[in-house]
């Protein structure tokens, strides 16, 4: 098929779809205008049911708990996905040195980090990581989570390679320690919901003391503790997964990969 | 108005789609894809706004204050988890397809069987 062949065909499926999109946002209800039972049966119930003053966490590690179980799986899955995909090839070993061998080959000349990033990138991982933590324990109650705690926490990490310490960066996130962390995040959100099927309450049930006043750091049960236990997984799946990534550029040999495409582009 | 934010969904999808069949880089196809799912957001968004409403965040104001739906914005963050897990996965696979072939170009992949 040519690309111009591909195009038209393109243009007609993509009419006929916004043709069907158009027809069928007509039905929804005007922008606005939400009529949806359920959120605001939410609204109404989940302060005085759970404690929690963010009630996006209160839909997700209470009410739609179940769920995100699910959820924190599929980052879980895709983690250990990647380390299966990006496994070493056989002839591929790796670089001692902290430039990529791609660069080598085709001259390119790679300047050093310069200073000015190296103490940018080190003077914002504290806070980096503080900021992280505060948002995967403050679930409860202001704009946060374990999902977007954890992602910022991994980044402070990010922060360490982007100064040029791959070396250091290796050192603090060893693979092992962040497996255990991974499945100790992933395996404990599914022990609290456990714990509640062993008391005879429904799998996930907040059975845990909801704290006095509703936006307090101590109240909302177990909404505050899966929140953290999401926030290690996903800090370090997702060291995982950039550490993947950022390691396949310091391998060498192997494959048939980049080094001999001549001419070609 | 009141159509304005279901158009630019529509919108986002078929520019997105347009990138996709029109790609020569497999990295290029996979911002194209999260182009297209970034759609969804606007979508969930949309759907759940009441007219005036805050976030659903009763921490320091009234508990009664009235707010847009709390359940499709965390149906969004799930999405958002999901699109990371697709992308990383997605990233991978086109490392090893360029460690393999030594090209990204879906065309030149094509050629090659297995």
């Amino acid at each position: 098929m040519t690309p111009k062949l591909r195009l038209w065909l393109f243009a007609i499926g993509a009419a006929g779809l916004v043709a069907c999109y158009l027809w069928a946002f007509g039905g929804l209800p005007g922008f606005g205008n939400y009529p949806g039972p359920y959120g605001p049966e939410i609204l109404k119930d989940a302060i005085p049911q759970t404690n929690a003053t963010g009630i996006v966490s209160a839909v997700n590690f209470d009410y739609r708990g179940f769920d995100t179980v699910g959820e924190e799986f599929i980052l879980f899955t895709a983690a250990a996905g990647m380390s299966v995909v990006l496994r070493r090839l056989r002839g591929e070993r790796q670089q001692e040195q902290d430039h990529s061998p791609a660069d080598e080959v085709m001259h390119r000349n790679v300047a050093p980090t310069s200073s000015a990033l190296r103490v940018a990138a080190l003077v914002l991982v504290g806070p980096t990581a503080l900021i992280g933590w505060w948002l995967a324990t403050h679930a409860q109650t202001n704009p946060s989570g374990g999902f977007q705690g954890g992602v910022i926490l991994a980044s402070a990490f990010m922060l360490v390679y982007l100064s040029g310490e791959s070396i250091a960066f290796r050192r603090l996130s060893p693979v092992d320690l962040l497996d255990v962390a991974e499945a100790m995040g992933a395996g404990g959100f599914a022990a609290v919901g456990l714990a509640a099927v062993a008391q005879g309450l429904p799998f996930l049930y907040n059975y845990l003391p909801l704290g006095g006043s509703p936006g307090a750091v101590s109240s909302s049960g177990t909404i505050a503790l899966i929140s953290f236990l999401v926030g290690i997984e996903v800090a370090a799946a997702f060291i995982l997964i950039t550490g993947e990534l950022l390691e396949q550029t310091l391998l060498r040999g192997g494959g048939r990969g980049g080094r001999q495409k001549e001419g070609s582009g | 108005m009141a159509v304005f934010p279901f158009l630019v969904v529509a919108w986002i999808v078929v520019v997105g789609l347009y990138g996709l069949i029109t790609s020569r880089d497999l990295i290029h196809q996979i911002v194209c894809l999260i182009v297209v799912q970034s759609s969804t957001y606007v979508l969930l968004l949309g759907v759940g706004y009441v007219t005036g409403g805050v976030a659903p965040y009763f921490y320091d104001i009234g508990r009664h204050a009235l707010a847009v739906d709390p359940v499709v914005q965390a149906l969004a963050l799930t999405d958002v988890v999901v699109e990371a897990a697709v992308t990383a996965l997605l990233l991978s696979l086109a490392v090893q397809a360029h460690k393999k072939f030594g090209t990204l170009d879906p065309h030149d992949l094509a050629e090659f069987k297995g």
